[in-house]
């Protein structure tokens, strides 16, 4: 990701307009001694940051988060804040009410962390492992398409279609999440297979 | 959008209509404010309610919900009665001057053919003359009484202001004050922006509701300039992506269409997709189906799609109805016909309409698969909330697997913004506990699905045994190998069959452009559209460079825009017929006598000359189309049709119920009110509020600070004539079903008059449910009827009928 | 567009404060040398007429400063919380006015926070040495330890600003984000907000920027459009862009010419002439007390909390909060 480039040329092109601004005209000099603690440290010193979108509307803007750990170098990366990327030229580092609190929507106490099966009448959910809970999603598609495929239709025509299963893909998902499941999905010929552009 | 975000601050003037881009979309809006702070441009907002757009506007005018195609349709009439038309545009590049079909005609509410058992039309008529040339048959003088224009201008005539005031509840004088502020913009150095989103998707008939704006801004000449455009403000980060890579029960990637069962064999489902011009030298780029298709199906099935077997052809399902879209699901779900449902990052008992059917839907099905980062209302349908999901817990023998996903933060690729920008991310956190990328799962369902029908056969194991899964790691495709897949490359290499010794492709490289996609099977490609996303110069999607010369607003060196980076796409009509900018201070692109040469990626082949080839190279025109042939179910031109459930009947076709072309299941009818039913006598709509997100920030802590608990909001007058009072509890019913909330009365909704008789409003945010940290409360699709948009079965969420009463709330 | 700040750095070099102490020009009930060089002034400009209201600024706050607001109800309005409180320091404030004039609807929409006064009634107010620092740059900033929580400072304030937070039962407000300032940021309010509603810059600046929007303004028919900085304070270092200059109690009860309430100035008299350290806190706190709220409450509550200081409990917040002139209730 090259970040140097496009501050550089962020400010090349937004200097442009108006007289330099902002804070290197506030009468700081270089920076002095720190003082006693008056003013609260500011707390991304020594963050790692990462570019990011932020993932509600198409407006897409651009988010920095910065996390104590670095997963490049294969750490545990624990998000301490999220902001809007100055140099994004849609929002311009700026972020709605949404946008502002990301780090709310990772850090939820509602986040999924297991995988659980609530069994059938049952009034809560249990624990499953992953493998147990793939074998077993696997295994129901598997018997319900052999049970119910279409392979021709009652005029003889191949029309390969499995109607009695659907699925629905999500929005926020990456196009490379979105291609994985297109080819997986499409191939079983499951038919009711849609997204949120439906609605 | 036709256009981007940033492209806005180019714009005159502003109409936010079928939508409410300050409260939906703050940081797209500030392209807004900034047009306005810099350019001097107007904002005009036309809606229900007094919203956060309209507090921001230089004008607002109230209209009922589902009433915009009249307004719309009462603007173009006003632009042609007033000469507002930009005429060399209007001529040239839009299908006016195209003479119709002798046989097609439209009266009372229906056009030709109409079919009202099936609700559905014979669309044979809705077509161009052919001339002995085979082409269409064009008169430029614009006489002929069945050219395009003189059928549109008698199709709007009854569209007058004062019919507007009487449908849509607008005062005349607003409206023909909005009217001279659009016109102005007919003026070749004026130019509007449309911003609109559910507000006009949400309807019976939402498609039209849309085509009338797109129409409107042809003949003001604004498609394909700077500042202008019809710009569809899309609601979640990728939705634009999972529509472009065809996530829908009729798509392929890349806007191809799955074949119906009719299409037998791949001779026959490609014989309709010629796309042969209409009119002389155009490009009619659809030309090119055939290589985007077989270059997908060797994308999906690498060696197993052959030229012998019709690329695989048969692997693809063939659909029987046009569409099983969600609605059609849910119905089968009721009827018992769904066994396995899948909801990745989807809450559909919260999405859809008419919550007590699709909890019906659910609790018939065998299995439940939630594949989400969050806990939701649909895969906990089961449980019992009292008031808010009165389940009957130990009948429903449905099981649910929940499977917990990262998110954004903790994964990597791309996704699409509105401006059709292909935006790379990277990861910034670790995922909670066990919680595993989509990608992830779909490999390991796939592999599962594999072997077992590799050991045991089964249902023709064909298409899944065959599938291309040549990843690195197969249990967990990267996205950089996804992403490239999608982009394309050579399988073989591919010399110039003019000179074999020249190299045009080298096998295993990456495709620089669809340009070099090939239906000879030496391609693969899985979304075409994105070709040059990821090139073997490198990931485009990456690029972070984001100088903008001139200051244009296009950035062409940030991300990837499809098609071919191509930031405003129908460019071409910026110029006028000599290849000259129409405004010379929005240069977009022009023509040097040569090429086309300028700010933006040509939307034309760079040496195509101006007189030539038309602007709009998809369409077998080259032009824009202010009638659109048989493409849409429900006609060639927008009509005015109510809601299904509506104050009054249908002014101008009082037999006409609805959208006449509508799909409506036969139980559903019977949830419908009647028109003018007295007891639901309120015209309902629901909407988002700027603090959440859908039903996601209803489990984040600072949103449910913002806005914590449900409301509906209601004009003071309605407040008085109930006895409702602001903060008070009240209930809000409609034939479907139920809500509590809290009043906020205000005066920034007010009752109309419609057709002579009073219309109150009542609207109802959607964001509460019985999950999350804010408080519980009840989304509003208990209350709206399951129908959807008669070509695209968006459902019509904004416009019916409630009745409501003070209450002292929801005993629990 | 205003040129936005660029994205901070997160190296530590660069997260050194640039103001601090040796900035400081006022310090609550003490008297300092004022610096040899003033800073630059710095002001925060919130233009009412392009903010959409959508409560950005309000999730940044509470983002940022790692505040933790409760989840209320919905009172009928968009308001929410319905005032400020220790952890709120800025609130959007909604108001529905039909221009008498125009007979439009207009929703105002303001943000409510502290002004950072040039003059700032809460320091002059407050009775606990050090617990509020004015710097050179105009920033007037809570020093927690030593607050005393005696709420006088609300008193003070002719915003009616600060909240005394009821678990450390000390005075809470917007910091005008001090240390984002401090390594050259601007306030993470002014950060999020989409539509540069709120800008940040030179307090010169602003003013500038202010003109050019005032003028847009005048040109789309507000004629009385202009900007809130009141003398009355000495200016503020938070303004106002307003399209009805003449009337700022229709935003929400914007105060129309605020000033530091007369019994605060005596009491900045008092306290020269009888000097802090002789006096005593909580005795001066008394005296503050009587002067402002009067002779009836003061003999029982102030006796408590001069018990309570004594004893190390914190003391509770005033019983009623003052300075609320033009503000509806």
């Amino acid at each position: 990701m090259n970040m140097e480039l496009s501050r550089r040329a962020f400010l090349r092109t937004s200097g442009a307009g108006l007289a330099g601004s902002t804070l290197g005209a506030f009468g700081f000099g270089e920076a002095e001694a720190a003082v006693a603690a008056y003013v609260k440290p500011f707390h991304l010193a020594n963050t790692v940051e990462a570019r990011n979108t932020c993932t509600y509307c198409s407006v897409a803007c651009g988010i920095i988060i910065f996390s104590k750990g670095d997963l490049r170098k294969g750490e545990k990366a624990d998000i301490v804040h999220i902001e809007g990327d100055a140099d994004h030229p849609t929002n311009r580092g700026t972020l709605c009410p949404k946008g502002a609190a990301l780090k709310d929507i990772v850090k939820s106490e509602t986040r999924l962390t297991q995988p659980m099966v609530r069994k059938p009448g049952s009034d809560k959910f249990e624990p499953i492992a992953w493998d147990a809970a793939l074998d077993k999603i696997a295994r129901a598609m598997k018997d319900d398409r052999d049970a119910n495929f279409i392979a021709k239709n009652k005029d003889g025509v191949t029309v390969n279609r499995w109607l009695t299963t659907g699925f629905l893909a999500a929005s926020a998902t990456t196009n490379e999440t979105a291609f994985a499941t297109y080819k997986v999905v499409r191939s079983t010929g499951m038919l009711g297979f849609d997204n949120q552009a439906r609605v | 959008m036709t256009n981007s975000w940033t492209d806005i601050r180019n714009t005159d003037l502003v109409i936010i209509m079928g939508g409410n881009a300050a409260e939906a979309h703050p940081c797209g809006f500030k392209w807004v404010t900034e047009a306005k702070a810099n350019r001097g441009a107007k904002l005009i907002v036309v809606d229900p309610r007094f919203n956060r757009s309209a507090s921001v506007a230089d004008y607002y005018a109230p209209i009922r919900q589902g009433s915009d195609i009249a307004f719309l349709l009462g603007l173009i009439n006003w632009c042609i009665q007033h000469d507002k038309v930009q005429w060399a545009y209007t001529k040239a590049f839009t299908n006016a001057s195209f003479v119709v079909k002798e046989g097609f005609a439209y009266q009372d509410g229906l056009f030709t053919g109409y079919d009202e058992e099936k609700r559905d039309y014979n669309r044979d008529s809705w077509e161009y003359e052919i001339g002995p040339d085979g082409y269409a048959v064009v008169d430029e003088t614009l006489q002929h009484p069945r050219c395009v224009w003189n059928l549109l201008k008698q199709h709007v005539a009854v569209y007058t202001p004062e019919m507007v005031e009487r449908i849509c509840g607008t005062p005349k004088e607003k409206f023909l004050h909005i009217a001279e502020m659009i016109g102005e913009c007919s003026s070749p150095t004026k130019t509007m922006t449309s911003m609109y989103a559910l507000g006009w998707t949400q309807h019976s008939k939402g498609s039209q509701n849309i085509r009338g704006m797109a129409m409107l801004q042809l003949i003001l000449g604004n498609i394909g300039v700077r500042g202008g455009g019809m710009n569809a403000l899309r609601g979640h980060s990728n939705i634009q992506g999972l529509t472009d890579i065809g996530l829908l029960s009729n798509m392929l990637p890349g806007y191809l269409n799955l074949p119906i069962e009719k299409e037998a064999d791949f001779a026959t489902y490609i014989s309709t997709r010629g796309f042969k011009p209409l009119r002389p030298n155009q490009m009619s780029y659809w030309q090119n189906y055939k290589k985007f298709f077989v270059s997908f199906m060797k994308s999906m099935y690498g060696d197993a799609a052959t030229a012998q077997n019709d690329w695989a052809y048969d692997y693809l399902p063939k659909l029987d109805v046009p569409n099983y879209d969600i609605l059609r699901m849910f119905e089968r779900m009721k009827k018992g016909e769904v066994n396995l449902y899948f909801c990745q990052g989807f809450n559909p008992l919260q999405a859809f309409p008419n919550r007590a059917k699709l909890a019906e839907g659910l609790s018939k099905l065998k299995m439940l698969v939630i594949m989400d980062p969050l806990q939701t209302e649909t895969a906990r349908f089961w449980e019992n909330h009292g008031v808010f999901n009165n389940a009957n817990t130990a009948s429903i023998k449905t099981e649910v697997i929940q499977l917990p996903t990262t998110c954004f933060a903790e994964d990597e690729g791309s996704l699409v913004n509105s401006g059709r920008w292909l935006q790379w991310h990277w990861p910034g956190g670790s995922p909670p506990g066990e919680a595993r990328t989509d990608a992830w799962i779909m490999a390991q369902i796939h592999l599962r699905l594999k072997e077992m029908y590799r050991k045991e056969g089964g249902a023709f194991p064909d298409p899944i045994v065959n599938l291309n899964w040549s990843y690195k790691n197969p249990e967990d495709p990267s996205p950089e190998e996804l992403a490239k897949e999608m982009n394309g490359s050579a399988l073989v290499d591919v010399f110039d069959p003019n000179d074999p010794t020249k190299k045009i492709l080298e096998a295993g490289k990456q495709l620089s452009g669809f340009g070099l996609y090939r239906d000879d099977g030496t391609t693969a490609g899985g979304c075409w559209i994105y070709a040059g996303s990821w090139t073997e110069a490198g990931n485009m999607m990456a690029r972070r460079d984001n100088s903008d010369p001139d200051d244009t607003g296009a950035y062409l060196k940030w991300s990837f825009a499809w098609p071919a980076n191509r930031r405003i796409i129908y460019n071409r009509a910026s110029a006028d017929l000599d290849g000259k900018p129409w405004d010379p201070s929005r240069k977009l692109i022009e023509w040097d006598g040569t090429k086309w040469t300028g700010y933006d990626v040509p939307d034309i082949a760079p040496n195509a000359k101006p007189g030539d080839v038309g602007p709009f190279i998809m369409n077998p025109e080259g032009t824009g189309r202010l009638f659109v042939r048989k493409m849409m179910r429900d006609g060639p031109f927008p009509v005015h049709y109510e809601p299904f459930e509506s104050p009054v009947a249908n002014v101008i076709a009082p037999k006409v119920r609805g959208n006449p072309v509508a799909r409506v299941f036969a139980d559903d009818w019977k949830q419908f009110a009647d028109i003018g039913d007295p007891n639901f006598p309120y015209a309902g709509t629901s909407y988002r509020l700027t603090e959440h997100f859908h039903y996601w920030t209803k489990n984040n802590h600072v949103n449910s600070v913002l806005q914590p608990q449900q409301f509906v909001e209601i004009s003071e007058e309605l407040a008085r004539e109930k006895g409702i009072v602001k903060g008070g509890w009240v209930r809000v019913w409609s034939k479907r079903g139920e809500i509590f909330a809290i009043a906020v009365v205000t005066k920034r909704i007010k009752p109309l008059t419609v057709d002579g008789k009073t219309v109150h409003v009542v609207g109802v945010p959607i964001h509460w449910g019985f999950v999350g940290a804010a408080r519980k409360g009840f989304p509003a699709n208990v209350l709206t009827p399951f129908v959807g948009d008669a070509n695209i079965e968006t459902p019509e969420f904004k416009a019916f009928m409630v009745n409501i009463e003070p209450s002292t709330g929801p005993v629990a | 567009m205003f040129p936005p700040i660029p994205n901070p750095s997160v190296d530590p070099a660069a997260a050194t404060p640039r103001f601090g102490e040796k900035d400081i020009m006022r310090r609550s009930a003490s008297t300092v040398e004022p610096p040899a060089q003033r800073l630059t002034e710095v002001a925060k400009l919130i233009d009412v007429t392009k903010c959409i209201g959508c409560k950005a600024c309000q999730a940044a706050c509470l983002e940022w400063n790692q505040l933790t607001e409760e989840i209320g109800i919905n009172h009928g309005v968009y308001d929410n919380p319905m005032d400020l409180t220790e952890n709120t320091f800025t609130l959007m404030r909604f108001t529905e006015w039909e221009n008498p004039e125009t007979e439009n609807l207009e929703w105002l929409i303001r943000k409510d926070g502290c002004m950072h006064c040039e003059d700032p009634g809460c320091l002059k107010a407050c009775p606990s040495p050090g617990a509020i620092v004015q710097y050179s740059n105009g920033i007037v900033d809570f020093q927690h330890a030593n607050c005393i929580g005696c709420g006088y400072c609300i008193k003070g304030c002719p915003f009616n600003i600060p909240r005394i937070s009821k678990v450390d039962h000390t005075a809470y407000k917007c910091t005008l984000c001090s240390d984002r300032v401090a390594v050259g940021q601007g306030p993470a309010c002014q950060k999020a907000c989409p539509t540069q509603a709120i800008v940040f810059g030179t307090k010169e600046e602003m003013k500038g920027w202010a003109d050019f929007r005032i003028k847009d303004l005048k040109s789309r028919g507000f004629e009385n459009a202009g900007l809130y900085d009141p003398q009355g304070v000495g200016g503020t270092h938070v303004m106002y862009v307003l399209h009805h200059a003449d009337k700022p109690s229709i935003y929400a009860g914007l105060p129309d010419n605020p000033r530091i309430s007369p019994i605060v100035e005596t009491w900045k008299g008092i306290t020269k002439y009888m000097g802090m350290a002789l006096m005593g806190v909580a005795a001066a706190a008394g005296v503050l007390h009587y002067l402002v709220a009067g002779p009836n409450k003061v003999t029982e509550e102030d006796e408590e909390n001069a018990e309570k200081l004594t004893s190390g409990a914190a003391v509770p917040p005033p019983a009623s909060p003052a300075g609320n002139e033009g503000r509806p209730t």
